[in-house]
């Protein structure tokens, strides 16, 4: 399982990449993507996906 | 007068009197005995009774000093764009509402981009003497970003003074860091001190890997806020603290939140007031939260200026704008110009240059003491506005139809106090004026009595003074506040005379930012 980026809503601001505990989270041609093999929606690192938390506008990282 | 000079009162009770620097004013040549046994003469410039150590860090620089902000010029670099908390005024779609007008994505850059455009910007602009890494998002939730740029710059622009703008959630983490990367200013904006008044402007923030919500939420960032402003000062770093003012959500209460950053060190306090247009798509926009008047504004930061300095001259500015304060050239440099340029860094001019400037700013003063002295005799309750075209410099030096903003200066027998200034719509667009252009302007400035330019049309001539306010170019090119004293003379005596009637003005429209468009 891994998270996605709606990439409709993202502003990319670039919050998320930071946050991201495997490194998952990268700028590809102007947008932020999360690479789902690397994705472990942050299970072991912490109680909640960290891209969600820290995303400024709901609903864009979600569930892939 | 003790308000005029900017930093002079830094000193507390030990600062200069109104009555002191009236009294020098009336004094012919220089004493040298002044507050701080400096002689006094030159002291309109700046230096007053700062210790030299902060007077050294904030004579040159534009937001710190009302005096510089004429000279100077100061750059951002966008290189933060992540934030950890969220406010309400903010869309950060559009960048950040706090230091930035809304409504243009800025470009964001890397460190390397960074440190080349201010080489290059250094080496085009000598009265460039700041970097400020304000955004779009939080400095210090992007600290890797953030330091990493100013220790390029350090390595290749020494004489350039660092600073930074935080909201403060993660300050305490990096003060150490702050310090040791010798950034001379730091401005942390606290809206509030009481985490109820909080919830109504912070829906969220990251902490702790985890997104906190409601009253828990103020008052963690409250007490990060407020303890990394104690650890800054106590390393001798400079504070600034930027509040935005909200009408019946924090205004009263920043009387409060004034109290409580001078009691902690803060160094001057810049209350700014809410942008909130429904098209920047902010909660306050879409709720219809409106921003404060001009009197509200001036009658809230008159009440906090018996604590400390307050700051009036701040452009809100965005997190790339590049020049002095109120003006910006950011389009002159764009990642593709910068990558272009042939960057060739003269310290030796860079420091002629601002020597030169140093003498120019001395010359004001002499001359506004001596206009000031005048004034000496007068002893008429009576203070109007004065609306000036400049383009900088200190000088009257802008056509009417050509400003993008007007500085409001304050005229009384105290002398001229520079109290804001008004951003308006370009009146002479593209060349020609259009007849409803100047509308918005007389909004802007209805509560000013004359606007003191370097040209101005017959048009929009008769426009103001249809509204009530005075034209006046006689002061063309000559030094402001020399000249908003000289007028302010000339009015009284105009009063005296019975030629004019002394009439209280109304509220004016203010709309603040920087502009992008030039
Ligand atoms: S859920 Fe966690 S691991 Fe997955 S992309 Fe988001 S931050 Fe990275
Ligand atoms: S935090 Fe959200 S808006 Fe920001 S870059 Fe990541 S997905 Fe986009
Ligand atoms: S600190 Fe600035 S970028 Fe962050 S949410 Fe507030 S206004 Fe927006």
């Amino acid at each position: 399982m891994a998270y996605k980026i709606v990439a409709s809503q993202c502003t990319v601001c670039g919050a998320c990449e930071f946050e991201c505990p495997n490194a998952a989270i990268t700028m590809k041609r102007g947008m932020y993507v999360i690479e789902a093999a690397k994705c472990t929606e942050c299970e072991g690192h912490f109680d909640k996906p960290q891209c969600v938390a820290v995303c400024p506008v709901d609903n864009t990282c979600i569930p892939a | 007068m003790q308000k005029l000079l900017q930093l002079h009162d830094f000193g507390g009770p030990g600062g200069k009197t109104l009555d002191d620097v009236r009294r020098e004013a009336a004094q012919t040549g220089c004493s040298s005995t002044g507050g701080s046994g400096k002689a006094s003469c030159g002291s309109g410039a700046g230096q007053g009774d700062l210790p030299p150590e902060i007077w050294d860090k904030v004579k040159n620089h534009p937001c710190y000093s009302e005096q510089a902000h004429h000279h100077f010029a100061r750059m951002h670099v966008a290189v933060a764009p992540a934030c950890n908390i969220q406010c309400n005024y903010c869309n950060r779609k559009y960048d950040c509402a706090n230091e930035s007008r809304p409504g243009v994505v800025s470009e964001k850059l890397t460190p390397e981009q960074a440190a080349r455009k201010v080489l290059a910007v250094a080496s085009t602009i000598p009265q460039m003497t700041v970097l400020g890494v304000a955004g779009p998002g939080d400095p210090l939730a992007n600290p890797g970003k953030t330091f990493k740029t100013f220790e390029l710059v350090a390595a290749t622009a020494p004489d350039i003074k660092l600073c930074l703008s935080t909201n403060g959630l993660t300050l305490p983490d990096h003060v150490e860091q702050i310090a040791a990367m010798n950034v001379d200013h730091v401005t942390i904006t606290i809206n509030m001190v009481d985490p109820e008044i909080g919830t109504k402007i912070y829906p969220w923030i990251f902490y702790n890997h985890r997104r906190i919500e409601g009253v828990e939420a103020s008052r963690i960032l409250s007490e990060r806020q407020l303890l990394g402003l104690e650890m800054l000062t106590a390393r001798g770093i400079l504070v600034k603290v930027n509040s935005v003012m909200i009408p019946g959500v924090n205004d009263k209460h920043l009387v409060e939140v004034n109290k409580a950053v001078k009691s902690r060190g803060a160094f001057l306090h810049n209350i700014m007031p809410l942008i909130s247009a429904p098209e920047h798509g902010t909660v306050f926009g879409l709720t219809g939260q409106r921003g404060p008047s001009a009197q509200e504004l001036k009658a809230l930061q008159d009440a906090c200026e018996g604590e400390m300095n307050m700051m009036r001259h701040c452009r809100q500015c965005r997190a790339d704008a590049v020049g002095l304060l109120g003006e910006d050239r950011s389009a002159e440099f764009s990642t593709d110009k910068v990558m272009e340029m042939d960057v060739n860094y003269d310290l030796a001019a860079r420091q002629a240059y601002q020597a030169k400037v140093e003498q120019e700013r001395e010359v004001i003063a002499k001359a506004k003491q001596a206009e000031l002295a005048k004034l000496v005799d007068e002893t008429s309750d009576i203070k109007i506005l004065v609306a000036i075209a400049t383009k900088g410099g200190g000088r009257i030096n802008e056509h009417f139809g050509h400003a993008h903003e007007f500085q409001i200066y304050e005229a009384s027998s105290a002398g001229a106090k520079f109290v804001g200034h008004r951003r308006v719509d370009l009146y002479c667009e593209g060349g020609y004026a259009s007849a409803d252009g100047v509308e918005p302007i007389l909004r802007a400035l209805n509560d000013c009595t004359a606007v003191l330019v370097a040209k101005i049309g017959i048009c929009p001539k008769d426009s103001l003074e249809g509204a009530g306010i005075e034209a006046v170019e006689s002061y063309a090119f000559e030094f402001i506040e020399q000249s908003v004293i000289a007028y302010f003379k000339d009015y009284l005596a105009r009063v005296g005379k019975s030629e004019i009637r002394h009439v209280a003005r109304g509220d004016a429209d203010i709309r603040q930012g920087a502009f992008t468009e030039t």
